[in-house]
């Protein structure tokens, strides 16, 4: 089936409480091999001033990519999970994540297009606290491959 | 930060990327499509073998920049790249990536840093950008 441009457009109802946990950050600074004291040791943290250890540069991905599977894991959307490649990929950050957060996640679909035999899909996911307030947006584009003809 | 000015280099840094790496980070991530992990999955993808996922590649390579601000991660203010080329990992030994930062411009509150990410020559991220923005905790270096 191919990706249904249906989609495009449409914003999801806000997903969440995402519960941000210490451990979850140490062990994502980890697995991108992020060296700084203040994603690992949480006294590391309180040094520079943060409540406890805070989220490496891209971890919102985590949580944009959970948001995302609304979508992408839906049969209606047309896509084949087995045969999406990531294109590209950028960060807003307002603030820090920092563990203890308590995130919500919206999710937008912001274009399905048709190129050269690739559906390129491209989503946006705004993230805020508990207060509403924004803490960052995670904007991918992710390539379908055409069934092999 | 403080003396950084437009054309100055960060780096050059190695990042080598082991198929275990891929295996921690689809843990880590929750990113667990099998082109990550399953050679017969990646193939049937139309893919020549096993590849790192994008996103780790991007997380690997922002950490340099991280620490030659002054190491606290919120610095990061906006950062961005597209996924030029695949990077497959061997069963064994590692993917070596080359990865290079330069200084695009220098504002008051603001250095944008242009990434470049090779792997055997080729670029395997492009149009990759960070913004680091110094917060409170970055305060001693900039």
């Amino acid at each position: 089936m191919p990706v249904n441009p249906a989609f495009a457009g449409r914003t999801y109802p806000p997903a969440g409480p995402y519960q941000i946990e210490r451990e979850q950050l140490r062990q994502f600074a980890a697995a991108v091999g992020a060296t700084a004291p203040a994603c690992l040791d949480p006294a590391a943290a309180r040094a520079l001033g943060y409540a406890d250890v805070v989220a490496a540069p891209t971890f919102a991905v985590v949580i944009g990519q959970q948001a995302e599977a609304q979508y992408i894991r839906d049969p209606a959307s047309g896509i084949d999970f087995g045969r999406v490649v990531h294109a590209d990929e950028s960060f807003r950050h307002h603030r820090p994540i920092v563990a203890g957060d308590r995130l919500w996640a919206t999710l937008t679909v912001e274009s399905v297009a048709e190129r050269q035999g690739l559906a390129m899909v491209t989503t946006r996911v705004d993230l805020h606290d508990a207060a509403g307030l924004p803490v960052a947006a995670v904007t991918s584009t992710l390539a379908v491959r055409g069934e092999p003809s | 930060m403080r003396s950084a000015v437009a054309g100055d280099r960060i780096g050059p840094f190695t990042v080598a990327l082991t198929r275990s790496d891929l295996v921690r980070y689809a843990a880590a991530s929750g990113d667990s499509n099998p082109i990550h992990l399953d050679e017969a999955a990646a193939r049937a993808a139309g893919l020549p073998g096993v590849i790192a996922h994008g996103m780790l590649t991007m997380g690997q390579v922002i950490g340099p920049l991280v620490d030659w601000a002054g190491g606290d991660p919120a610095v990061v203010a906006s950062y961005q790249a597209r996924f030029a080329r695949p990077v497959p990992v061997p069963q064994a030994g590692a993917a070596e990536l080359l990865v290079a930062g330069q200084i695009a411009s220098v504002e008051p509150d603001a250095v944008t840093v242009n990434l470049s990410v090779t792997l055997n020559g080729s670029r395997v991220l492009a149009k990759a950008q960070a913004v680091l923005r110094p917060k409170h905790g970055a305060r001693r270096r900039v």
